[in-house]
């Protein structure tokens, strides 16, 4: 762990301040009683105490963006289009390391790569590409988990480095921060070196929450069980029972990336815009004829819980489309809680 | 035998009548419960009906209209189920209202606030109640924090906590913290300039994700999946991520429960963002409480903005 860098709490308003200068620069920010990912004010401190509610996406990904603007002159033929402004460089400070894996959902979908099902000819998306290729993520480390976290399920961990450019760790009184990429590493230039022992108490700060985070089962069966379970519609009922078809668990899911395309216009002057959309939402599915294949709460959390256990990872090489980062369930106005949805589903399946 | 065995065999007998019965459930940590579905006996096993009883089990009825089903019910839940009675969007002859005496529920974002220097709220791995304390299990040692200041806001302007018209009531009847709503709140907020109330609600605003909690977590919200915020023929409300068009549904959403809200506040507290919608509905109740002298889900009668009379009653055209 040689090379790490350290910055007093005190010392970091000033720094982000300083980063601010060459990038845009988002950071959690206390709002009320959420925590969002903003930028911040000149000299304004991150919220370091309470994790953000809403994952980093958005900068990314964001609500809505408009992908052309048109306009109609008066009395002349013709629309004119105009492309929208070029994304400028962004970092983030204080993501969390599952957000930082989230994107891992994401960029096989949007970068072209294809999947094991469509290997080629896979199209790139520019909008999200542009953004992610200038985003630098410096993740701060978790020290310890939420109830509802569980992101070594899925394969990651409270202080994994995964998809992070820069990893940040709590020390007395400040951070260590150790570059993970080469880009990473020139945001940290101006700082001073770490001492030994605070890499070391990082290390140790690494060890502990790891361990906190207890033993994580086995989910390798989840893809078949559910898509066994497809055709089952007394389990769905049953699991969906208290869910409220609504959009928080889509909206604040650091891996959940679809979306929806609208004109929107006043007059003769308006926006493409594509602006997320979820599967919880029955406008996901309904068909211009007015047919709706997918009727009903049960069908769309099937469909929500399926596609990040099942069919995701049947086209992606086994990967689960969930980073564990736990806020579909904290965040659930009734507590819908995926895990316990994909372990009775292994178990329904094992049980026959 | 205890209040909370009591509610049980309640449960229990409610299902020879009654198809499901809904209550609460452990949550997935140690300050949330969830919603639970009894269908059979030994479901009841796990109803816990307390501190932790925050959602509204009335939300879930109009989806099960046409059978019979009973929900263990606060009396915020009851008077959404009256309401919805009064509307005919469910029959009372298909509800079967088991009450009890709420002393009010938690307010996890007050915990939140209150834990700030020790823990987030989801750290916390157990609670213990102790008369009018909590005591909370955290990390860091036990924390004990008074009832009061954790407990939401609706519950100490409640007047009535016990369930109104309940077909059982178990226990004793709990008081009333409050003997009218003066919407205090809403009187020290109207007396911001207009300049300074625009401010708050667009920046409050600004950080809705326009994932319709609020609307969804309604019991009085029965459009369901025909809601206007989302007609895309006609698109009322443009798919842009603009305060403008969020404070519009909001105004839309308090518009429609106009005489129709009952204060039970799960819009608010569904909210993700921690976004303080009820206030829009308030607003709008406190002016039908005093144009009609009506009350949601307490007053008997069809709500007044579901029909209308020659001579309104309670409003005194020549006297203006």
């Amino acid at each position: 762990m040689s090379g790490s860098k350290y910055i007093a709490y005190d010392a970091l308003p000033s720094w982000l301040a300083g980063l601010a200068r060459e990038a845009l620069v988002y950071a959690p920010r206390r709002e009320g009683k959420a925590v969002t990912y903003r930028p911040l004010a000149e000299g304004e401190m991150p919220e370091l105490r309470q994790r953000p509610t809403e994952s980093a996406k958005h900068v990314v990904f964001p609500r809505s963006e408009a992908l052309f603007t048109f306009a109609k002159t008066p009395g002349k033929p013709g629309v004119s289009l105009e492309e929208p402004e070029e994304p400028g460089r962004v970092v983030v400070f204080g993501a969390l390391s599952c957000d930082a894996r989230g994107f891992f959902a994401f960029d096989p979908v949007y970068n072209g790569s294809g999947t094991s099902q469509y290997p080629s000819g896979a199209l790139k998306d520019p909008y999200y590409l542009k953004r992610r290729e200038k985003t630098l993520l410096i993740v701060r480390a978790c020290a310890a988990p939420l109830a509802t976290c569980f992101c070594h399920w899925v394969g990651g961990g409270p202080a994994s480095d995964q998809g992070a450019d820069v990893l940040a760790t709590d020390v007395e009184g400040g951070l260590v921060l150790r570059a993970v990429t080469e880009q990473g590493g020139a945001l940290l230039a101006s700082l001073p070196d770490a001492a030994t022992e605070q890499e070391n108490a990082a290390a140790a700060a690494h060890a502990g929450a790891e361990e906190k985070m207890g033993e994580a089962p086995d989910l390798a069966d989840a893809p078949k069980a559910l898509a066994k379970l497809f055709e089952n519609t007394a389990f769905w009922g049953k699991e969906s029972a208290h869910c409220l078809s609504c959009g928080t668990c889509t909206y604040l899911c650091p891996t959940c990336y679809c979306f929806n395309i609208t004109d929107e216009s006043n007059g003769i002057a308006g926006a493409r815009i594509r602006s997320w959309d979820n599967c919880m939402s029955p406008l996901f599915t309904l068909e211009t004829s007015g047919h709706n294949p997918r009727i009903g709460k049960a069908a769309r959390l099937k469909n929500r819980i399926g596609h990040k256990f099942s069919y995701y990872p049947q086209l992606h090489d086994g990967r689960f489309s969930c980073c564990g980062c736990g806020r579909c369930i904290k965040s659930c106005p009734s507590s819908v809680d995926v895990r316990k949805i994909v372990l009775e589903a292994i178990k329904e399946v094992a049980n026959g | 035998m205890s209040i909370q065995e009591e509610l049980k065999q309640a449960v229990r007998a409610a299902l020879s009548d009654a198809a499901c019965v809904i209550g609460w459930g452990p949550g997935p940590d140690a300050l949330r419960a969830t919603p639970l579905f009894m269908r059979g006996e030994e479901d009841a096993d796990a109803l816990h009906a307390g501190f932790l009883s925050v959602s509204n089990p009335a939300l879930y009825l109009p989806e099960y209209k046409g059978s019979k089903t009973a929900v263990v019910a606060k009396g915020c839940d009851a008077r959404s189920v009256m309401q919805l009675v009064s509307e005919n969007l469910v029959k009372r002859e298909e509800v079967v209202i088991i009450g009890y005496g709420c002393k009010g529920v938690i307010d996890v974002d007050k915990v939140a606030a209150k834990l700030a220097e020790v823990c987030e709220p989801g750290e916390v791995t157990a609670l213990r109640e102790e008369g009018e304390d909590v005591v909370l299990i955290t990390p860091k040692g036990e924390v004990r924090l008074p009832k009061s200041g954790i407990t939401a806001d609706k519950c100490s302007r409640c007047r009535f906590p016990n369930a109104l018209d309940a077909d059982v009531f178990v226990g004793e009847k709990a008081h009333a913290p409050a003997d009218e709503d003066d919407y205090a709140d809403l009187t020290a907020f109207e007396a911001l300039p207009m300049e300074e109330r625009q401010a708050f609600w667009e920046k409050e605003m600004s950080r809705c994700i326009r994932c319709y909690a609020c609307r969804n977590a309604c019991p009085l919200c029965v459009c369901r999946d025909h809601c206007v915020a989302t007609s895309r023929e006609p698109h009322w409300v443009s798919q842009a991520d603009g305060v403008r068009d969020k404070l519009f549904f909001q105004v839309i959403h308090a518009s429609h429960l106009a005489g129709r809200c009952t204060g039970c506040g799960e819009c608010e507290r569904a909210c993700p963002m921690g976004i303080p919608v009820l206030l829009f509905k308030r607003a709008l109740s406190r002016r039908v409480e005093r144009l009609f002298a009506y009350r949601a889900g307490v007053d008997e009668g069809t709500p007044p903005l579901l029909a209308f009379t020659l001579d309104e009653p309670t409003i005194k055209e020549r006297d203006w």
